[in-house]
Formats: structure tokens, C-alpha cells, sequence
């Protein structure tokens, strides 16, 4: 036997044990052969995301399963399945523990218990409430999945849901009295469309106004601020207008009080001005300034915009004729800067800044709508081309027509002649 | 002073180019005209349509790139940057699918009027040849505007002509310029289609003219009437009639549907959902969908080209296989072949667009 | 004879009429035009080369929509697609910061087109660029 071999074998026994050991689950082994309730937690592990990073039963639960013998297994160390009440402390044991989480996901935060505790469902529980939501009751309990798996219960577009199983549930919410309509609503608005629909990921879902480990209804006075992280330039043009002033005395809150909370739909001409749909005329009365500003910002944004939308139908009508406008498409996408930007104008209530882009707009919308009827004209060109074209050929028809029946005739004659 | 002038200019050409002979030869020529002398006339329309095909495609040349990065730009450019560029092609594409349309109507009328029968064996061999040629110009025709349609239309029919047993992988690749559908294939389709085909399409339809000219219009089988009328001018006229009938059809569907050009032919991107050949191809493109996986142990595909080829040929030697015409008597065994053959064709073709996954 | 001269005529006078309208679009249609190539395009020059000084862009049309070429402050040449993927303003290259702004609601974006801040969904589309002779040529990349 020579050196190598020597070490080969050495290096063989030693790891032997510790190869069988990795490899020993006597947790698997047993609860797999249970029924229901208590076979779930082995079957459902392998897919866990503390599975994959080698985590296995007793990194939670205690005990050692290297143990063939139940009682030998559930030894000191076992610490069996937590109460509710004790479950955000039992994850949270590692996952608030920056020391132990560096080992697994150096970039994954430690904060989640402390927020958690700041939360109503937190505050609840530590009131004694075991029907508040703990980690489980959002993440799942085995068979938690990172929130970037698109199928886990907390990945975007699930968390309305993984919500509304408690919050749309009536019977549940009754002793809290809190209302259940927030996720009919949510899905009814502009940012369930853009997530639910179009799987928009940078859509808000639920979490992203709310906290998600702290998780509290943002107040009448921060709701704007949470608004603001993704509509900075609306806020900023809100803050310097008398609105801010107006609202702020009426304790009426911002964006929500024209916008809603939950049930945001995409905003129109029509929430502006002075008609039953409009929000303006929610506070300000017939004849006062307000109400006269909010009828000549309607008037003119709805000016711009049916102007607008003219010049997209022109250009639709002329490409369905088949004339080429992809160069007119162009300048009015332009135009669509102007339109867009002229409309958020209005959260800053200076009607000369609107007045100057609506008729920079028109300006500009003046210069495509004169390209789309060109395009038109095209189109109409090409038609009398045609039609003028069609006649000269049908002349020309015509006159084969009697060159034959001439020449035909005339040999006729003339063989009637001869005979 | 004028008529002088002009005298003396058609004595120039006259003497050099012996054109009093020729207009000679056009008056004397007669036309047979009986019941169904109509359909003399469609070889005229498709002559014409070949010419319309020959300028509206020389010009298209004038903006055309025949690369991979700039053929669907250039095409885009010709419809909507060009003059009238919109009309050029639109009356290229549509021309040709229209004379493709017209080719086979006097194919059939000529099969059905015994017009093959001796001596004008040979009209009707170029005559076949020429129909294939033409199928080739459309296939070649099609790929040059380089969008997705025609991109994966091209791979199919190329796959098809690929599974042929010993020559298949060699012609395939000899057709493509390369294992797939790619630059050296868009040249060399370009290269078929402005360069070879017409060569030879105008040596075949030189010949073919001069067959008629010479040898004259057949006389269905048993026709009595002894009626004729000059070739030079009235036959001609009446063939105008006909060919200003086809200028205003084909305008008024250029100006209603402009050809269109489609998205970008992506080569990385999935095959779109039903793709089909041009029209003309899909009697042979469903047959070979139809056809059982396996008949008697050979690959049904396989033996469907080969029976393609067979058949065609057959076609093309009908002259030389139908005796009874020959000897001027009726023959309606091949009468009922050619009914069988044209329901043939226009079934599978209606079944293309009328049963979808077929 | 005054019969035959009359139809002769008609059929000649309608064939040059016919001719001459046949000739309008075919001359149009080789003399040179002046419109440039519309449509969808894969490349196109968007700007001569040294035209840009660093930390400055453009913004030039690719296809039907825009496009913006940026210098950046150590001469490196991007090019993006210059339509915010919000509702489709056109957005401009911010010097101080060296990012890309959209004015209609403060979308920000990086010059790999990353969204940075606002209301964005998605990032802009980027493009190859290549100077080419006096000729800075953005491509789609394939």
C-alpha cells in the first residue's frame, strides 16, 4: 500500500459517518408514513427555500434525527411545533438575527420581527389576539417560498390575494370592524391592471402603501408621502398649489381626497371641472373662483385632448386607406408629451402654466393634423387617380368596342358585294 | 413634306428589317371563331400580365436591396418614401397572382379543347414549362420582401423539397445556398428571380409565340364552323378589349387593398400559427398534409412528391399519350382526367382556407 | 368614310390619353424623391460623429419614434429608445445627473435604461451604437 492509497482511505473513514449522518432523517422517514396533518410538513419541505439552502426539520423544530426511536429523536433539544402567539419569535430567531442570516443571504434584512411588532397585526397579537396575522398566515408555513418565486404567496401579483383571504373575509374582519371591500376595490383600479393584467411588477400591490412586515394603515396626513415614491412630479406641483394650504385646514388629506385609496382608476378630463362626475365641484360652489377656474381647465384640456384625438383618427384613417404615416405618428407622439404633461399640470392649479402647454400643444397638433390631412389627401388622390384612369380606360374601351363592330360591318358589306 | 419624311423612314426600316413581309404574314393570319373562341384570348391576357410584370419589376429594381438588413427597409421605403411606389408594387404583387390565377385557366381550356393535339405537341410542352417557371417567380418572388410570412413560407416549402429520397438534402441545399434560410438564400432567390427565370421564361415564351404564330389557332375537335376573322387588327382588338378589362381590375384592387408588407422576417422567433404557402402552392402543400405517415412501408410524403413529379410529367406528355386526339377524333377519357384533376385542385385548395389545422 | 375617320381618332386620341396616364406614375415614380425612408427601421444614422460634446445628447428619430444618443461625461456613446415606458413621453437626457428624465411625471431613468425613480414600468429599450466614418450609426440589437 503506498502513501496515497493511505490517504485516500483515511480520508474515506473519516467522512463515512458524516456523509450517513447529512443523509439521516428520521423526521422525513416517520412523518411521511403519518396521515394528513402530520405527513404535510415532510412533503411539503422539499419545496421549501430552507430546503434548498440545506435547512432541514430540526434546524427548527430541535431534536435529533439521527435517531431511529421516536423518544430518543424528540430528545432535549425538540422543541415540537410553536403556538401562534410564539411563532414570530421562532422565525424570527434566525431572521432577526443578522449574525445567522449572514450565512445563508448576507443581503436578506433583519428588521422583519422588529417592524412586525410595530404592525397592527403585531400590536394584536401582543394584546393577546392569536386571530392576528404571524408570519405563517402570509408566507405559508412548510413550503415557504422566497417572495421572487412567482408562485409564492407573497410574490406581487399574489399578495392581493394572500391579503384577502383575511381582509375580504366578512365574518373574519366583524370584530375589528373594518370594512372588507378593500380588494374588490383594488382590483377595480389602475394599479391592479397594470399588476394583475398586463403582470406589471413595478405596480403597487397592497404591500408596497401599506409595509409589509409592518403592515398599518398609512394615516389621512402620510397617505400622499406613500403616493409620492412613484408620483413625485404630482406631488411636487400639489405642494406649491393653493390646494395644499385648503386641504391641509380641512384635514382632507391629498391625493385620496380626489383619487380614492384603494379603487384608483385611471384619471380623465372628467374628474375636472364642473359637472356631477367632476371632484372640483365636490367643495367649490357655483359662481365662486374655483369653480370658475375648474370650468376653463376642463374646457381647455378637453379642447386639447379632442384635438388630440382628432388628429390619431385622422392618421388611423389615413393608414386604413393604406398611406404610409409613420413619419406623422411621430410628431404627434409629441404631442402626447405635451398632453400628458399639460394634464398633470392641473395638480398644480396654475392656470397660466396650463394655458401655455395647452397652446403649445395645439401649436404643434396644428402642424400634424395639416401632415394627416395630407395623408388624406393621399388617400383621396389616389381614388380620383383611379377613377380618372378608369374612365380613360373605359373610353378607350369603348372606342375598341366600335372600331370592332365598324370594321365587322364594313367586311360584312363587302362581302355582301362580291356576292 | 411630312408623309415624304415618313415615307422614307419606312422605306429605311422596311428594307432592313423586311417589315412589309411581317405585317404581310399578320394580315393574312386568320383566327378561327366559333362558340368557344373565347378562350383564345387568355393567352393574350397573360402575355400582356408578363409584360406588366416585366416593367413594374425592372422597376421595382430601381429600389430594392436585395440584403437581409435593408430588403424589408427598402420594400417599406418603396411603399410609403416613393412616388407611386405603393402602385409599382402593389400591381407587381397583385399582377402576379392574378396571371398565376389566369395561367392555369388557359392550361385547362387548352387541355379541354384538345388544343395539344398534332402538330402543336410543343406549344403545349413550353406552355407547361412555362407554368412551372412562373410558379417559381412566385416562389422566389415571395421571399424577397423579407417578412415573417414569406420567411417561414420559404423554410416549409424548402423542407418539402428537402425530404425528396437521394437528391432531397443536396437540392435543398443548393436551392437555400446553405444549410438554412438566410443571406446567401435571399441572393440567390433575388438571382432566380430578376436573373435565371426570366432568361429563361423569355427564350420559352419566344418559342411558345412562335408556335402560335406559325402553326395557328387549334379548332376544337368535330368544329364546323368555317368562320375566321384576321388575326391583324381584329383578333387584336378584341384581345385589347380583353387586357383593358384586366388594367382596371387590377387598379382597382391596388388602390382599395395596397399589397401589404408585413413585420420583419425574425429568424429566432417562433413559427406563426398556420403557415401556408402562396395559393397556388397549397393543393400540393395540403395533399402532402393529408397523405397517411406510411403507405405500403415508404414515407407517404415522399411518395406524394414523387407522385407530384410523375403526375406532372405525365401532364406534360399528354400530347404524346392522348392518340385518339391525334387522329382527330374524341377522346373523353382524357377529358374526364383533366375534370378530375381541376376538382382536384380546387378542392384541396378550398380546403386550405376553409378547414383551419387541417 | 367620315364614320371610320371619326372612330379612328376616338381609339387613337383614348390610347395616348391612356398612355400618357399610365406614364404619370412611372415618371413620378423614378425621378428621385426627397422623402426619406419611413417605417420601421433597424438602423439609422443618428447623429456625425464629434456633433456631440460629453455630457450632452440628442434625440433623433429611429423608425416613428425617438431615440436618444447620449456622450456621456467620459465620451462613451449610448443610445436608448427615448419613449418613457409610462404613457409614452418623450424623455430627455439630465447632464447634472447623467441620467435620462421624463418631464410629464418625473420618470428617471440610468443610461442602461434601468428605471432610477417615478412612475415607470419597465426600462427603456437600448441600442447598439457605432461610429461608422463621420457616421454614428443605433441599431436594434437583434
Amino acid at each position: 500500500m503506498n502513501k496515497r492509497a493511505i490517504r485516500v482511505f483515511a480520508a474515506a473513514a473519516l467522512f463515512a459517518p458524516l456523509l450517513a449522518f447529512g443523509q439521516k432523517n428520521s423526521c422525513v422517514e416517520c412523518h411521511s408514513q403519518l396521515d394528513d396533518e402530520l405527513k404535510a410538513p415532510a412533503a411539503a419541505l422539499a419545496a421549501d427555500i430552507h430546503a434548498e439552502f440545506g435547512l432541514s426539520c430540526k434546524d427548527c423544530h430541535g431534536g435529533d434525527p439521527s435517531q431511529d426511536d421516536v423518544d430518543l429523536a424528540k430528545d432535549r433539544t425538540f422543541r415540537g411545533s410553536p403556538k401562534r402567539q410564539d411563532i414570530p419569535q421562532f422565525c424570527g430567531a434566525c431572521h432577526a438575527d443578522a449574525a445567522a442570516m449572514r450565512a445563508f443571504n448576507p443581503a436578506l434584512r433583519t428588521d422583519q420581527l422588529s417592524q412586525y411588532w410595530t404592525s397592527r397585526h403585531g400590536l394584536l397579537l401582543k394584546a393577546g389576539d392569536t386571530k392576528a396575522a404571524v408570519c405563517t398566515d402570509c408566507h405559508g408555513v412548510h413550503g415557504i417560498q422566497s417572495a421572487k418565486y412567482p408562485k409564492s404567496l407573497t410574490f406581487p401579483w399574489n399578495i392581493p390575494q394572500t391579503c384577502g383571504r383575511c381582509h375580504a373575509d366578512k365574518a373574519f374582519m366583524e370584530p375589528y370592524r373594518l370594512p372588507t371591500g378593500q380588494l374588490e376595490d383594488y382590483k377595480a383600479s389602475v394599479h391592479a391592471r397594470a399588476l394583475l393584467e398586463k403582470k406589471d411588477l413595478s405596480a403597487p400591490a397592497c404591500n408596497d402603501c401599506h409595509g409589509n412586515h409592518g403592515a398599518f394603515p398609512p394615516s389621512v396626513s402620510s397617505v400622499a408621502s406613500v403616493c409620492r415614491q412613484c408620483h413625485p412630479s404630482t406631488g411636487e406641483l400639489f405642494m406649491k398649489s393653493p390646494h395644499k394650504k385648503a386641504f391641509d385646514e380641512m384635514g382632507a388629506g391629498e391625493c385620496e381626497a380626489c383619487h380614492g385609496n384603494h379603487k384608483i382608476l385611471v384619471p380623465s378630463t372628467a374628474m375636472i371641472g364642473t359637472d356631477d362626475g367632476a371632484t372640483c365641484a365636490q367643495c367649490h360652489d357655483k359662481g365662486s373662483r374655483g369653480f370658475e377656474a375648474a370650468a376653463e381647465f376642463r374646457r381647455q384640456l378637453d379642447g386639447f385632448e379632442s384635438g388630440f384625438r382628432a388628429a390619431e383618427g385622422l392618421l388611423a384613417q389615413a393608414k386604413q386607406k393604406g398611406v404610409e404615416v409613420s413619419d406623422v405618428e411621430f410628431k404627434l407622439q409629441d404631442v402626447n408629451t405635451l398632453l400628458v404633461s399639460a394634464k398633470n399640470l392641473t395638480h398644480g392649479l396654475d392656470g397660466a402654466e396650463i394655458a401655455k402647454a395647452v397652446s403649445e400643444g395645439e401649436k404643434a397638433l396644428v402642424g400634424v393634423r395639416e401632415l394627416g390631412e395630407k395623408a388624406l389627401d393621399e388617400a383621396r388622390f389616389r381614388r380620383r387617380g383611379l377613377a380618372v384612369t378608369t374612365a380613360l380606360l373605359a373610353l378607350f374601351g369603348v372606342a375598341l368596342a366600335l372600331k370592332i363592330r365598324h370594321m365587322t360591318r364594313g367586311r360584312v358589306d363587302k362581302s355582301r358585294r362580291v356576292e | 413634306m411630312a408623309t415624304k419624311i415618313g415615307q422614307s423612314i419606312w422605306k429605311f426600316l422596311d428594307e432592313r428589317f423586311l417589315l412589309s413581309g411581317l405585317i404581310a404574314f399578320a394580315r393574312k393570319k386568320t383566327v378561327p371563331e366559333h362558340r368557344r373562341s373565347f378562350w383564345y384570348f387568355f393567352g393574350g391576357i397573360c402575355l400582356f400580365l408578363t409584360g406588366i410584370q416585366i416593367a413594374t419589376g425592372a422597376m421595382l429594381l430601381l429600389y430594392y436591396t436585395p440584403h437581409i438588413d435593408a430588403a424589408h427597409e427598402s420594400v417599406q421605403f418603396i411603399m410609403s418614401g416613393v412616388k407611386f411606389g405603393w402602385l409599382i408594387r402593389s400591381v407587381h404583387s397583385w399582377t402576379a397572382n392574378i396571371l398565376i390565377g389566369l395561367l392555369f385557366i388557359h392550361m385547362f381550356s387548352t387541355f379541354f379543347l384538345k388544343a395539344y393535339r398534332k402538330p402543336r405537341e410543343l406549344t403545349w410542352v413550353t406552355g407547361f414549362l412555362l407554368l412551372v417557371l412562373f410558379m417559381a417567380f412566385g416562389f422566389s418572388g415571395y421571399l424577397l420582401p423579407w417578412n415573417e410570412l414569406s420567411y417561414f413560407a420559404t423554410r416549409v416549402g424548402t423542407d418539402i423539397a428537402g425530404s425528396l429520397p437521394f437528391i432531397g438534402d443536396w437540392l435543398k441545399s443548393v436551392i437555400l445556398g446553405g444549410p438554412e434560410v438566410s443571406q446567401a438564400t435571399l441572393s440567390r432567390f433575388f438571382w432566380f428571380h430578376v436573373a435565371l427565370l426570366p432568361v429563361a421564361a423569355l427564350m420559352l415564351i419566344g418559342i411558345h409565340i412562335l408556335l402560335v404564330q406559325t402553326l395557328g389557332m387549334s379548332k376544337p375537335i368535330g368544329e364546323r364552323s368555317k368562320k375566321e376573322i384576321p388575326f391583324f387588327p381584329d383578333f387584336l382588338y378584341k384581345d385589347a378589349l380583353g387586357w383593358t378589362l384586366m388594367l382596371v381590375l387590377i387598379g382597382v384592387v391596388c388602390v382599395f387593398l395596397p399589397w401589404e408588407i408585413g413585420p420583419k422576417a425574425d429568424p429566432l422567433a417562433s413559427t406563426p400559427l398556420g403557415i401556408k404557402p402562396e395559393w397556388y402552392f397549397t393543393f400540393m402543400f395540403t395533399t402532402l398534409k393529408l397523405v397517411p405517415a406510411h403507405i405500403l412501408s415508404i414515407e407517404g410524403e415522399k411518395l406524394a412528391i414523387l407522385a407530384f413529379m410523375a403526375g406532372g410529367l405525365l401532364w406534360m406528355f399528354v400530347p404524346f399519350l392522348d392518340k385518339r386526339a391525334a387522329r382527330e377524333t374524341r377522346s373523353p377519357v382524357f377529358g374526364w382526367i383533366g375534370v378530375a384533376l381541376a376538382l382536384y385542385i380546387v378542392i384541396m385548395t378550398v380546403l386550405t382556407y376553409t378547414v383551419p389545422n387541417l | 368614310m367620315k364614320r371610320r375617320d371619326f372612330v379612328d381618332i376616338f381609339l387613337g386620341g383614348s390610347l395616348l390619353a391612356t398612355i400618357a396616364a399610365f406614364l404619370y406614375p412611372v415618371v413620378r415614380y423614378v425621378l428621385p424623391s426627397r422623402s426619406a425612408g419611413g417605417g420601421v427601421q433597424n438602423s439609422v444614422i443618428a447623429a456625425k460623429a464629434g456633433e456631440l460634446p460629453p455630457n450632452t445628447a440628442k434625440v433623433f428619430k429611429f423608425g416613428s419614434a425617438p431615440g436618444v444618443l447620449v456622450n456621456t461625461a467620459e465620451g462613451k456613446l449610448v443610445a436608448l429608445s427615448g419613449t418613457c415606458t409610462h404613457l409614452t413621453c418623450t424623455v430627455r437626457f439630465d447632464a447634472e445627473t447623467e441620467t435620462l428624465f421624463c418631464p410629464c411625471h418625473n420618470g428617471r431613468f440610468d443610461l442602461g435604461g434601468n428605471v432610477l425613480s417615478g412612475p415607470p414600468p419597465r426600462p427603456l429599450e437600448t441600442y447598439a451604437v457605432e461610429v461608422s466614418g463621420p457616421d454614428i450609426i443605433v441599431s436594434r440589437k437583434s
